[in-house]
């Protein structure tokens, strides 16, 4: 886990992210929509920006925190160029996702919720797509992949590698 | 006057002020509600879903804490629906509690415990996950066991009460538990290791970090000498610990516990309050005569002291630089007392007894260099005095040892918010003007939160405020530094009460707790001993005199500066 970096990312993200925290602090219950606004920014929720945010609002660290953990719509990790999101909807799961989502974890070597160190990939999951007859299905950025088996997975993250090269 | 409602608990009439909760209700009907997740004062959200009752108008049962009376209810708090709610809500806490309940600390002592007992639980009924997290036991003051703890957030309430919030709750549902925030370790956090959490906590997920094993083996050890003393405030709660009513003092008795833990000799930390009082009283004429830095700040909680240095760095010039009476001894004993006897300082094993866990972070500082070597918190003295087989309300009364033993009253009233400020006063007052007589400050005597009062002395208009709890500190410097309060003298107890309600004292039931006013009656106590004390003053005492007699000649003296003065550190966290 970092430890206290000392910056909010860019100067310009760091702009954006105090004309938020300024523009909202004195509207009661304004956290929810000034965690919202950050990720937009900064794509997910960081240390220094939830410091960033509690001292702004004069309230706790874990209180930011809290929320964050609280709320799924809130990523406390970077995500990847290519945001993975493997439905765990029931019509997917009684068709065998938990195991399409496990092929993804190892076939990129990292955990539901993380990022790969290229920045590349991020693992999801969500609760459907409403793509049921599709089942098991995953989407990457906006492309659904339905009717998906394990032994799919490796030629389809293969051509977003390839894309990339 | 408030309207009040009539209703019926248990088909007993009762009339209480309007906005009542049930339980408010109840007690005044003499009927038990059981609760878990409730503390007076500190926490009241109805989430633990223990004091569940029965009443008409309702659907399904509520929460007595917090559900309110209304005209003409009638409330029923043990039916066989109200029974069999309230057992599933312990077997499910059950299903995932560490029960290491053959020596965990609280067992006998603990709520879960308690209830589970009283209502014939199976603590095995539901399969729980038996899944362990490690213990924090990163500060030197306070241990997190998670595993243990039942998410009732009594601790998270207390510690945002101290407008600290080192601790929150994290994740949700099944996941959700109590941590820091980015899962980091107390010593990480924000945490000034006050304590209000653990004596908040209905079970043993936090405790003190217990240093008690150090103290038997330097007692057992025949090269080390080692010496006690305890704090203002101990003697007024240790009793607690051995059944004695709440404000018992028990002085007498717990020096002659200590004496029998094996060969240890006594001493009095008032007489170091007494200390305090003369180098604080002076720098703070001094302050005043030559344009120093005002307002002043006390400087004897380490828990305040480290809010400060954390919170408000900018602040630590308004620090008073004396240290605290505990280091103020350790200091003492380790110069004056080791030369006068040709002891030497590496053989001298010195235990504090302290009301507070803070002070067990304070006695680690690098800057206090080791002076103290081990600081106990009542709870842990009483657990020694326990483990020792010695019946505590059998003992005599006893006398603390010479030459630590005689000190005003001035040191005693330390224990209790306001006390500090008082003594200062009694002192100042006659630095000031030798002709001043008055002993007696009752203005910022008392629990409220926030006491401010404005004397004349020597022609000059001296302005004090005395809070206690750092919600209220936070008050107090905020207002200061915006301008809109003015003082010359401030003192600041982080533990809500002062010491006498410190995070190391006693952890009493919470039938007691909830219907007690512990802050007032254990400061009572000490009070009592001050009117009693022949001295009131902390610079008419022999012992002072005889101190800076023989070693500091006067206060502030270039020596007092090196031994019973420091400096502080710019921590700043969020």
């Amino acid at each position: 886990m970092e430890h206290c970096e000392a910056k909010c990312g860019t100067a310009e993200q760091e702009k954006a992210l105090e004309a938020v925290i300024e523009a909202s602090r004195s509207t009661p219950g304004c956290l929810m929509h000034i965690l919202q606004e950050a990720q937009g920014i900064y794509g997910y929720l960081p240390m220094p920006v939830q410091k960033k945010i509690a001292e702004g609002l004069g309230i706790s660290l874990s209180e930011v925190y809290g929320v964050v953990t609280f709320y799924s719509q809130f990523s406390l990790n970077p995500k990847g160029k290519n945001r993975i999101s493997v439905c765990l909807g029931t019509a997917c799961y009684v068709k065998g996702s938990d195991k399409i989502l496990e092929e993804v974890e190892k076939e990129l070597g990292i955990k539901c919720g993380e990022c790969t160190a290229d920045g590349l990939f991020s693992i999801d999951s969500c609760r459907c797509v409403g793509a049921c007859g599709l089942a098991p299905v995953m989407m990457i950025g906006d492309e659904v992949y339905g009717k998906l088996t394990p032994d799919k997975v490796k030629g389809i993250l293969d051509s977003y590698k390839e894309a990339n090269k | 006057m408030a309207k009040m409602i009539n209703l019926k608990i248990n088909n007993i009439p009762v009339s209480v002020p309007e906005g009542s909760s049930v339980l408010d209700a109840a007690r005044k009907a003499g009927v038990v509600i059981p609760t878990l997740c409730y503390l007076k004062d500190v926490n009241c959200v109805g989430s633990c879903r223990m004091c569940l009752v029965e009443a008409t108008g309702a659907r399904g049962l509520v929460a007595a804490c917090v559900y309110p009376v209304s005209e003409g209810m009638e409330v029923q708090t043990n039916t066989e629906k109200v029974r069999k709610s309230r057992k599933m809500t312990l077997e499910l806490l059950l299903s995932k509690h560490k029960k290491e309940c053959l020596a965990c600390e609280r067992a006998g002592n603990c709520e879960l415990q308690r209830l589970s007992i009283e209502y014939g639980c199976d603590p095995n009924y539901f399969a729980g996950d038996e899944t362990r997290h490690p213990i924090d036991d990163s500060a030197p003051y306070v241990v997190r066991d998670r595993d243990k703890c039942i998410n009732c957030m009594r601790c998270v309430a207390a510690c945002n009460k101290q407008a600290v919030g080192a601790i929150g709750a994290i994740d949700r549902g099944y996941a959700a538990h109590v941590g820091s925030a980015f899962e980091m370790d107390l010593m990480s956090s924000v945490c000034v290791g006050c304590g209000q959490c653990v004596v908040a906590c209905p079970v043993g997920a936090l405790k003190e970090r217990s240093t008690v094993d150090c103290v038997w083996d330097a007692i057992a050890d025949p090269k080390k000498k080692v010496v006690f003393f305890t704090a203002p405030s101990v003697r007024a709660t240790l009793g607690e610990a051995f059944g004695l009513p709440v404000g018992t003092n028990v002085e007498g008795k717990m020096v002659a516990a200590i004496r029998r833990l094996g060969n240890v000799e006594v001493f009095n930390m008032d007489v170091t309050a007494d200390l305090t009082i003369m180098e604080e009283a002076a720098e703070l004429v001094n302050r005043i005569q030559t344009g120093g830095v005002m307002p002043m700040f006390t400087s004897c909680c380490p828990g305040w002291v480290k809010f400060v240095e954390q919170k408000y760095p900018e602040m630590i010039p308004h620090l008073s630089t004396c240290k605290s009476p505990q280091e103020m001894f350790g200091g003492l004993l380790k110069t004056y007392y080791c030369e006068k006897n040709g002891i030497d300082p590496k053989d001298l094993y010195v235990v504090s007894v302290i009301p507070c866990t803070a002070k067990k972070y304070e006695a680690s500082r690098p800057e206090m260099g080791g002076e103290v070597d081990t600081a106990l918190t009542t709870r842990e003295l009483a657990r020694m005095i326990k483990t020792a087989g010695i019946d505590f309300n059998s003992l005599p009364e006893e006398a603390f040892d010479n030459p630590f033993a005689t000190c005003s009253g001035g040191g005693t009233i330390f224990g209790a918010s306001g006390g500090v400020m008082e003594a200062a006063l009694r002192v100042a007052a006659q630095m000031l003007d030798g002709s001043f007589e008055v002993v007696d400050f009752k203005e910022v005597r008392g629990t409220q939160p926030i006491k401010e009062a404005t004397y004349k002395i020597a022609g000059k208009t001296v302005r004090v405020a005395v809070a206690s709890g750092l919600a209220n500190a936070k008050e107090i410097i905020e207002g200061v530094k915006n301008g809109t309060r003015h003082y010359d003298f401030i003192e600041i107890m982080a533990c809500p009460g002062g010491c006498v309600n410190g995070g190391g004292q006693p952890t009493l039931p919470d039938s007691i707790r909830n219907s007690t006013e512990l802050k007032s009656l254990r400061a009572a106590a000490l009070y009592k001993s001050d009117k009693k004390n022949g001295y009131r003053r902390s610079s008419e005492t022999p012992v002072i005199k005889m101190i800076y007699d023989e070693y500091f000649g006067t206060p502030n003296s270039e020596k007092a500066h090196k031994v019973l003065h420091t400096h502080y550190h710019e921590d700043k966290r969020i």
